[in-house]
């Protein structure tokens, strides 16, 4: 994941509707609250505010979008991964990210939004996906990095969504969650084995923590005094600990690891500080961050690009799986036995 | 849109996760016919194993209960805890009952 400024809230006005509705609304609205409160989950015909519902579909699609995108920086090694072992193991690992993209699509669709809407919206710009996968995978190295550290941020910021209000949303991210730890453990694997390696594979190994270290700790976002949205989603029980909690996790379980590695985490002011029991680290730089956000990181626009160009290339694909489809309505598939028929009979009738 | 003019039908997934045990909803897929969605299914949702046989269904298909009947349809059940065994005492010198 990377769900980095994806808990921004849509402010659009709210409708002023007529005085009988109005009291409808908010007799439904202060039921919805008390079943967040009492943390029940919200599924897709329940009642929900409108507002909840923006939020939602912005930010599950922006983490799907990131799912999709995220392949990028990854794919660029896979046909020069080291051995056919990292290289089943890339392959896999990338494939997890494209599931991840659709579980995540298929939650935010159940709030009534299409899939091509949303295709759209990253074909034109018009939506916004993490940051981190802007930057270059320069070394094999970097492979490395984004797997203990990229998805290592990741794991840190979707395991609390496991519990997340919205029912599809915490069950798309139960399944994710599985799967992103081994994404973390290949990765920590190859930063270990350039670590223990030549001096050039050890050096590589911290050329890539010097990269990474920053982009990965900004993508929990700004400040919590920064972040003006946060303090809803909580409330909705869509975010469950703030930007900076989750940072500080982050710090606490990769600073050993790091350490582990023999590697340096480039940062002047990092140390542990006794009293707390955590680890005091710098100031990621936010002006980086902000740029980025805006398009000007240093691949934002191969990164569109080349999503653009896939779509585009994969054109025939879906024309000809449709002309498939109309000349032969009943291919494919085995009917059912009878198992299957009563299931689907019962359903009918209830 | 680009290339794809109106939505691709969607399909729920059940699977069987193993030999005796019944199908599960897992999620949906979309796909433009059967046998698309079985092997969407497949690539979406058993990437480890995760099953031994596939169940695509239009979701159109589907006919599922209003929440709004939540009550009226679930909570008669709520108040007869004499369905469950453990509502019944049985002294410890009976054995296995
Ligand atoms: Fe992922
Ligand atoms: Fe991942």
């Amino acid at each position: 994941m990377y769900s980095q400024g994806l808990d921004q809230r849509d402010d659009a006005p709210r409708r002023v509707d007529d005085p009988a509705a109005t009291a409808h609304d908010s007799a439904l609205h202060a039921r919805f609250d008390e079943r967040v409160d009492a943390e029940e989950k919200i599924e897709p015909n329940d009642w929900m505010p409108d507002s909840y519902r923006r939020t939602l579909i912005r930010q599950i699609s922006q983490h799907a979008h990131s799912e999709v995108i995220g392949m990028q920086p990854e794919g660029n090694w896979i046909t020069r991964a080291p051995s056919l072992r990292r290289k089943a193991v890339l392959l896999a690992k990338v494939q997890d990210e494209a599931g991840h993209g659709l579980y995540l699509y298929a939650a935010a669709e159940t709030l009534g939004v299409t899939r091509e809407e949303l295709v759209d919206q990253l074909l034109e710009g018009r939506a916004k996906y993490s940051s981190i996968f802007n930057y270059p995978t320069l070394t094999w190295a970097d492979m490395g990095a984004i797997g203990w550290l990229v998805d290592g941020a990741a794991i840190m910021n979707q395991v609390p969504l496991c519990r997340c209000s919205y029912g599809p949303y915490a069950r798309a991210m139960v399944r994710i969650c599985k799967e992103e730890s081994f994404h973390q453990r290949q990765g920590f694997e190859i930063m270990l084995t350039l670590s223990r390696g030549t001096a050039e594979q050890t050096a590589m190994a911290q050329d890539a923590l010097d990269r990474w270290w920053w982009p990965a700790l900004m993508m929990f976002g700004p400040h919590d005094s920064e972040s003006t949205h946060s303090e809803q989603s909580m409330a909705w029980k869509i975010k469950r600990f703030s930007n900076d909690e989750l940072r500080q996790k982050f710090v606490d379980a990769t600073v050993p690891q790091a350490k582990f590695l023999g590697l340096r985490v480039p940062d002047d002011d990092l140390h542990y500080d006794d009293a707390t029991g955590h680890y005091v680290f710098g100031e990621p730089d936010w002006s980086e961050f902000a740029a980025v956000l805006r398009g000007e990181g240093p691949c934002n626009a191969q990164r569109m690009a080349h999503r653009r160009r896939a779509h585009d290339e994969g054109r025939w694909v879906r024309e000809a799986a449709e002309a498939h489809a109309a000349k032969h309505p009943r291919s494919g598939g085995t009917p059912v036995g009878p198992e299957a028929q009563q299931w689907a009979n019962a359903g009918v009738r209830a | 849109m680009t290339g794809q003019q109106v939505s691709w039908p969607l399909w729920e997934v059940f699977i069987r996760s193993r030999n005796g045990l019944h199908h599960a909803h897992v999620g949906s897929v979309h796909a433009v016919d059967a046998e698309m969605a079985v092997e969407n299914a497949r690539d979406v949702y058993t990437r480890r194993g995760e099953g031994v046989s596939i169940w695509v269904v239009p979701s159109t298909a589907i006919v599922a209960s209003d929440p709004a009947d939540k009550d009226s349809l679930f909570e008669p059940a709520l108040d007869k805890i004499y369905r469950h065994p453990t509502f019944y005492e049985i002294p410890d010198g009976v054995g296995n009952i």
